[in-house]
């Protein structure tokens, strides 16, 4: 059967705004149920840096949010560890809405550093933890997380990563909870006070509990291993300013309580 | 829809809702005519998504909803479709199925759709379901057509399972996720280990696993390729 191109036009063009209406509609409808499912994602990853991943499993969404309100406080500094009040357009500045990715694309002095601090319910100055992002590049696209320091600023508490498309099986082992926890109670100082990043390694099945600056590797994902490795250096030097400042200021409130 | 069809339907009692040619709409696929052991087709999304069970049954539910609502699509269609273009008709109506599912597994299931997202995309270029709606759905009533996908996503969702309980079993050391050989270590006691095989992990794993299948049932069937 063959058909006029008038027709072919023509049911073409009513095909393409059928599904194009279809299309739209379906994402203006679940639009803002998708954007709460990113922010409550957003924040089981910070908490999932701090505390049990069961523990989040076991709350029901509204319990990730409440929690999240009373233990974390938030602030952005900037490349020198000076804290930002107002971001660009004057408002006041939300470290939550500091998107690590778009800031990623600015030079590395220029961008905007969110800092949440996990603390005693009730009381903000009681700090039980740092969580810093990190953001970078995977095998096929970026790659993200967030790393928990303690309050000696140099063990690490925990970390959690995301991703958005590496390898099922592979790569995107980073999520999985038993690589992650490789990370805990490494050190990111080496013994004379400079930076010196926890690495992970190639290979897998080896065990470097006796290094606090080498995690096992993931077989099979040497690319994203590597991402991962360049991801959590670049940001812990991007956090150093902070980070000193930090220290002394807790050296400080030390000598004055003696 | 000409009214040709309908005046057809009318002379001959109707047909059984699940007749006997209906049923082997269904059945054929899972074995005899299964989409990737004897088609060969699907094969790329077979190897990449079947580490873990749990993302291959999403992934399974998933191609199950895109051939049967595309199938019937194009059937409800088949007689409006201008046949020169007909390529490009099928693939916009696969395409926006296979977004609507990224959208919803967005929506309400967020952990798989950051797990999957990458490979339902790819649901878009599953030769099975192009291949269903050329050669089936194009010529066929809505329901058979339905039928018809069913069966073919069945055949392809059993093997890929199949392939991922495997792949998991033996390359992860689990089944859905529960780490199957520690909780036999602490029945049995903790002498009891077992290697997990990283061969299994890499899409080697399932071309193994795959020609391991395709061999029993070849075996069991006798089919033969001409």
């Amino acid at each position: 059967m063959q058909q006029s191109n008038a027709y072919i036009i023509i049911f073409s063009v009513i095909l393409t705004v059928v599904l194009g209406l279809l299309l739209s509609g379906t994402s203006q409808v679940l639009g803002p149920m998708q954007r709460k499912a990113e922010e409550l994602d957003t924040k089981k990853q910070i908490l999932g840096a701090v505390i049990d991943a069961d523990q989040i499993k076991a709350m029901k969404p509204d319990e990730v949010l409440s929690f999240y309100e009373n233990r974390i406080a938030s602030k952005v500094v900037d490349i020198n560890g000076n804290i930002l009040e107002k971001d660009a357009d004057g408002n006041p500045m939300v470290a939550e809405k500091v998107n690590v990715g778009k800031n990623y694309k600015m030079p590395a002095d220029k961008r905007m550093y969110p800092v949440f601090i996990f603390h005693a319910e009730g009381n903000p100055d009681e700090v039980e933890s740092y969580v810093f992002p990190v953001y970078g590049a995977g095998l096929w696209d970026e790659i993200w997380g967030y790393l928990a320091l303690q309050t000696d600023l140099n063990t690490i508490e925990g970390v959690t990563f995301s991703h958005k498309g590496e390898t099922p099986g592979l790569g995107a082992r980073i999520t999985a909870l038993n690589v992650q926890q490789r990370y805990q109670g490494k050190e990111i100082f080496d013994g004379s006070g400079n930076i010196q990043s926890v690495v992970m390694q190639k290979g897998e099945g080896k065990d470097y509990s006796s290094d606090p600056h080498k995690v096992d590797g993931l077989s099979g994902a040497t690319i994203t291993a590597n991402g991962v490795n360049d991801m959590i250096k670049n940001y812990l030097q991007h956090y150093s300013a902070f980070l000193e400042k930090q220290k002394s200021s807790q050296k400080t409130e030390m000598a004055s309580l003696n | 829809m000409s009214t040709e069809t309908t005046v057809a339907e009318v002379k001959k009692p109707a047909e059984a809702l699940l007749s006997k040619r209906r049923k082997k709409l269904i059945s054929d696929p899972l074995v005899d005519d299964n989409p990737i052991t004897i088609q060969v087709l699907g094969i790329c999304s077979a190897l990449a998504v079947t580490t873990q069970l749990q993302p291959t049954l999403v992934m399974a539910i998933s191609v199950i909803f895109v051939i049967v609502m595309a199938n019937l699509t194009i059937s409800l269609m088949r007689n409006t479709i201008p046949t020169r273009v007909r390529i490009i008709v099928q693939l916009a109506v696969v395409a926006t199925l296979v977004t609507l599912v990224s959208e919803f597994l967005k929506a309400f299931a967020f952990d798989m759709y950051k797990e999957l997202s990458v490979f339902v995309g790819l649901i878009i270029t599953n030769c099975i379901v192009m291949g269903r709606l050329e050669a089936f759905a194009l010529g066929n009533k809505p329901y058979d057509s339905i039928l018809d996908g069913f069966g073919s996503a069945l055949g392809y969702s059993w093997i890929i399972l199949a392939v991922a309980f495997f792949r998991e079993l033996l390359g992860s050391g689990s089944v859905f996720g529960v780490p199957v050989y520690d909780t036999l270590a602490g029945f049995i006691g903790d002498d009891f280990s077992f290697a997990t095989n990283g061969l299994m992990v890499s899409p080697v794993g399932a071309f193994i696993i795959l020609g391991l299948i395709i061999w029993v049932q070849r075996t069991k069937t006798g089919y033969v390729e001409h």
